[in-house]
């Protein structure tokens, strides 16, 4: 009879129980409705410059908010936004990966006080690695490496012409640089701590050094996770918002086209954060700038479901291989 | 003809050689990684020098408690935006935790199926979501409806920064209770929202206050989606339905003017906000993480011996 009873109720879970497990769902939903609301949302708001511009929207290359006179293109920024990207991968991701082969491979008294400064990196704010972009970096940066690069340089590489003023590409990518390495080495050390102990072993029982271990061993291994990694560093890079506004200069329109190291352009981000209050809701001018963050959520989405499942694929290995 | 003995000791020669090449490639490389962390650090060293030798001066009683004056005269302070990042950082997490945790739980007690996982994947996507764009969507929800600035679009915006990492951590921090945990309580007759309120959060405790108060650091220094959100002001909180000022921002529109008593106002705004992100990170990792990080490493200690 009590048994009975215990195993009808333990079939039928208690009123409590389906309401808590109800209420956590729906919380786990929640990301879900509002990355779906979000994509929505700004489809429907920037619908009027889809309408006015068509696909040119994305092609063409003016940037016009004159009443009367309006024409809204975003190829400059979507340039502007992947090649200071670009260029911050460039500097940031070599630095990253060393940073992950000291930290994994440095004994723990040294490689983890060392690897927690480095993370320290992440919890500068944006705006301060702007303001101190702005009134320190630049100043050295175009003293000592732009100002001599132009002059070797400047007539006949394309690359170093322009004005070095230290309100460039140049100056923006590497404060971004600066700004993915924490993120990059984190999950780059992750990734290089899941390669199995015995791959490690095995490289240096072959009488490998350290260096040929990492690669022997480790970047076969985890290359996947790197790269995964890296992505990750690109979407981080391409978001960011303050301290590149503070640093790219600030051109609008075919002006901002990225043509040489030394010239102002302008990311996304950059142009959201610099006209978004000054739009006004009536004319063309919001819509297009809630376009053109459209734009930017979408390549965001697409460079960081790539790295998440890179990442995701290598760390699946490692639970594999240490299970067994 | 060349005897066993010359032949060996040509090889052995070779072999040195070859040996000695091969060190010295290893110290090269070495040496260039310790270069790259080194390289790393010295921008953040910078950045804490500069804030601290510039912000110092900025420093008075006024300058954090009054309201800026006219611009350029470098008079008043940064009251209402110390203010206002306080007000902000505790509506956004009034928002943000509780759904953040509830998700965790979600993730780890009942996240077992294809549901789970997508919300899994799609939080570690979200966590990465530019957080300007997160800022438009604030406006076109709450601002653009209300229409006016309002303080709770800038709560919402930046909650929606601070409940991923929440989820992801309590999620993360609940894994790591033992499954006997449960099931004693579950031996107890007690029912399960019983169990995980009661006996696993309580366990699970340390890391989930750690995952808090990383996101808080996290929000504190957001400026992009406040700009479209609170918009700043220059005068103290007044309701919620009206522009309010934040650290970040007032940084922002200080390093944007031309006067040098703005850029130093700015320093000292960016002292008083690394001062308050760089506390909460460093004393969370130095209460919470040290214990967690000890246990990890006795875990992994067994696991080799």
């Amino acid at each position: 009879m009590e048994l009975k009873k215990l195993q009808s109720s333990s079939k039928r879970k208690p009123l409590s129980d389906k309401i808590f497990k109800l209420g956590a769902t729906i919380a786990g939903v929640y990301v879900l409705a509002i990355i779906v609301l979000m994509v929505f949302q700004l489809f429907s708001e920037s619908y009027p410059v889809w309408e006015e511009e068509g696909f040119e929207f994305i092609t063409k290359t003016d940037w016009n908010a004159v009443e009367g006179r309006e024409s809204f293109g975003v190829l400059p920024y979507i340039f502007g936004t992947l090649v200071t990207a670009a260029l911050a991968m460039m500097i940031g991701v070599p630095l990253s990966i060393g940073i992950a082969m000291f930290v994994s491979e440095a004994p723990a008294k040294i490689g983890n006080p060392l690897g927690f400064i480095v993370e320290l990196l992440a919890a500068v704010p944006s705006v301060i690695y702007g303001l101190w972009g702005l009134f320190v970096f630049r100043i050295y940066f175009r003293d000592w490496i732009e100002i001599p690069l132009h002059n070797a340089f400047g007539d006949s590489i394309w690359l170093f012409s322009g004005t070095p003023f230290g309100l460039d590409i140049i100056t923006a990518s590497v404060v971004l640089a600066i700004m993915i390495i924490p993120t990059v080495s984190s999950v780059s050390r992750e990734v290089m701590k899941a390669v199995p102990q015995q791959q490690k072993e095995a490289a240096y029982m072959l009488g490998a050094t350290k260096w040929e271990m990492f690669k022997l061993a480790i970047f076969p291994y985890s290359k996947t996770g790197l790269i995964g990694a890296s992505i990750l560093g690109l979407g981080r890079a391409v978001g960011e918002t303050m301290a590149v506004t503070m640093l790219i200069g600030n051109a609008t329109g075919a002006a901002a086209i990225p043509s040489s190291l030394f010239k102002p352009s302008q990311t996304m981000s950059s142009i959201i954060a610099n006209e978004f209050v000054e739009a006004s809701p009536a004319s063309l001018h919001l819509p297009a700038i809630i376009g053109v963050g459209l734009v930017l959520l979408l390549i965001a989405i697409c460079i960081n479901i790539v790295a998440h499942l890179l990442v995701r694929r290598m760390l699946k290995i490692k639970e594999g291989a240490i299970n067994n | 003809m060349t005897t066993v003995q010359q032949r060996r000791q040509q090889y052995r020669a070779l072999f040195k050689q070859n040996v000695e090449r091969r060190l010295l490639v290893d110290k090269i490389v070495r040496i260039i990684v310790f270069a790259c962390v080194i390289t790393a650090i010295i921008p953040l060293g910078s950045i804490l020098v500069e804030i601290f030798k510039n912000g110092v001066a900025a420093i008075r009683m006024e300058f954090l408690t009054q309201v800026p004056g006219a611009i350029g005269t470098g008079e008043g302070g940064i009251g209402p935006a110390i203010q206002g990042t306080l007000i902000i950082i505790g509506l956004a997490s009034l928002i943000g935790v509780p759904i953040g945790v509830l998700s965790g739980i979600f993730l780890s007690e009942y996240g077992d199926n294809k549901l789970a996982r997508s919300v899994r994947f799609f939080n570690d996507v979200f966590m990465e979501f530019p957080s300007i764009v997160l800022g438009i969507f604030a406006f076109l929800v709450i601002v653009l409806v209300l229409g006016h600035f309002s303080v709770w679009a800038g709560a919402f915006a930046l909650s929606l920064i601070m409940f991923p990492i929440v989820a992801r951590t309590t999620e993360e921090s609940l894994k790591m209770v033992p499954v006997t945990y449960r099931e004693a309580g579950m031996a107890l007759g007690l029912k399960k929202w019983i169990v995980t309120m009661r006996i696993v959060i309580s366990a699970a405790k340390s890391g989930m206050i750690t995952g808090i108060l990383l996101s808080v650091s996290r929000i504190g220094g957001e400026t992009a989606p406040l700009i479209m959100t609170i918009l700043g002001s220059s005068q103290f909180f007044s309701s919620f339905d009206a522009p309010m000022d934040a650290l970040p921002l007032r940084i922002w529109r200080l390093s944007l003017l031309p006067y040098d008593s703005a850029q130093l106002q700015g320093w000292g705004a960016a002292l008083v906000l690394i001062i308050i992100i760089l506390g909460i990170n460093l004393a969370v990792r130095y209460f919470f993480m040290k214990k967690s990080s000890k246990s990890k490493l006795f875990g992994y200690a067994k696991k080799w011996w």
